[in-house]
């Protein structure tokens, strides 16, 4: 697997565990357990996402750090066999 | 994939609920040119999209229309809020409450409920363009005819701003078909569908 795949597929581990964890929060709350899992996920998420933005480009627009090109519409996009 | 924001694009703050204008307006749900069939149109679209630029563009209007979708619910909402069943007969609203209470659901002003038929997704750039200039003319001539029948500012203003949007769009899908007309053949930008046909525009 490529290097930019390995990390998109890190990124997308960390999210769906957020998602999960999200939900569960959403019915429970304060359970404080889920809480701290959540942080926890959330850091190695932002971590891995910057790592991202630096090597490969943006995965939302805010994230366009490019100041001479808007590398947001740059191919491939996630449909695209890659 | 796709991130909620727990915001609105722009505020909607209405005093005074009047069920009348919640039935007018709600064709801006789930109307002919309402925002949920822009938003549908243009994220159905991307993927027969074969530059960068336009499947940006079509995402990110897509994305848009999801937060007009809301605003208009929002403006339901806020028309519909405490009414009394007086007001639901006297008002008219008496057609859409005995089906969906005051529940937000999509209809047309004529009660017509929401279709896919209101859009298409053509599979040829220079098709879908054309359809999506029409389709935020239409949205703007709606909220023009909006603007007619709604006397309370509360009301106009967050209508002018999302008219104001369908303007910016046709601007922007303007620019992507010259883009996309640019990349083909200037002299025949039909002789081949970029979308379909291989080495097309190549």
């Amino acid at each position: 697997m490529d290097p930019r795949c390995a990390l998109l597929r890190k990124i997308k581990q960390y999210d769906f565990s957020l998602k999960e964890l999200n939900l569960y929060l959403d019915t429970h709350p304060r359970c404080q357990r889920a809480l701290a899992m959540f942080a926890q996920y959330k850091k190695l998420r932002e971590e891995a996402v910057a790592e991202y933005n630096d090597k490969f480009g943006p995965l939302t627009p805010e994230q366009n750090q490019n100041l001479q090109s808007w590398d947001w519409v740059a191919d491939p996009w996630p449909w695209e066999r890659s | 994939m796709w991130q909620y924001e727990k915001k609105l694009q722009y505020p909607v703050n209405i005093k005074n609920p009047d069920p009348k204008m919640a039935k007018v307006i709600i064709s801006q749900l789930g109307g002919p040119d309402g925002e949920l069939a822009a938003s549908l149109r243009y994220l159905n679209q991307r993927f027969a999209m074969p530059y960068g630029e336009v499947k940006g563009l079509l995402t990110d209007i897509g994305t848009e229309e999801l937060a007009h979708v809301e605003m208009i619910s929002a403006i339901l909402y806020q028309l519909t809020k405490g009414l009394s069943i007086d007001e639901i007969k006297a008002s008219g609203f008496d057609t859409y409450f005995v089906d969906h209470t005051t529940g937000i659901y999509p209809v047309a002003a004529s009660g017509t409920p929401f279709t896919a038929t209101y859009f298409q997704s053509k599979g040829d750039i220079i098709t879908d363009l054309h359809e999506n200039m029409a389709a935020e003319q239409k949205a703007r001539t709606t909220y023009d005819n909006i603007l007619r029948l709604a006397d309370d500012p509360d009301v106009r203003d967050p209508i002018r701003f999302l008219r104001q949007r369908e303007i910016v769009h046709y601007q922007r899908f303007g620019e992507a078909l010259r883009i996309t007309q640019d990349k083909l053949n200037e002299k025949n930008f039909y002789a081949c569908n970029p979308s379909f046909d291989k080495n097309c525009g190549k």
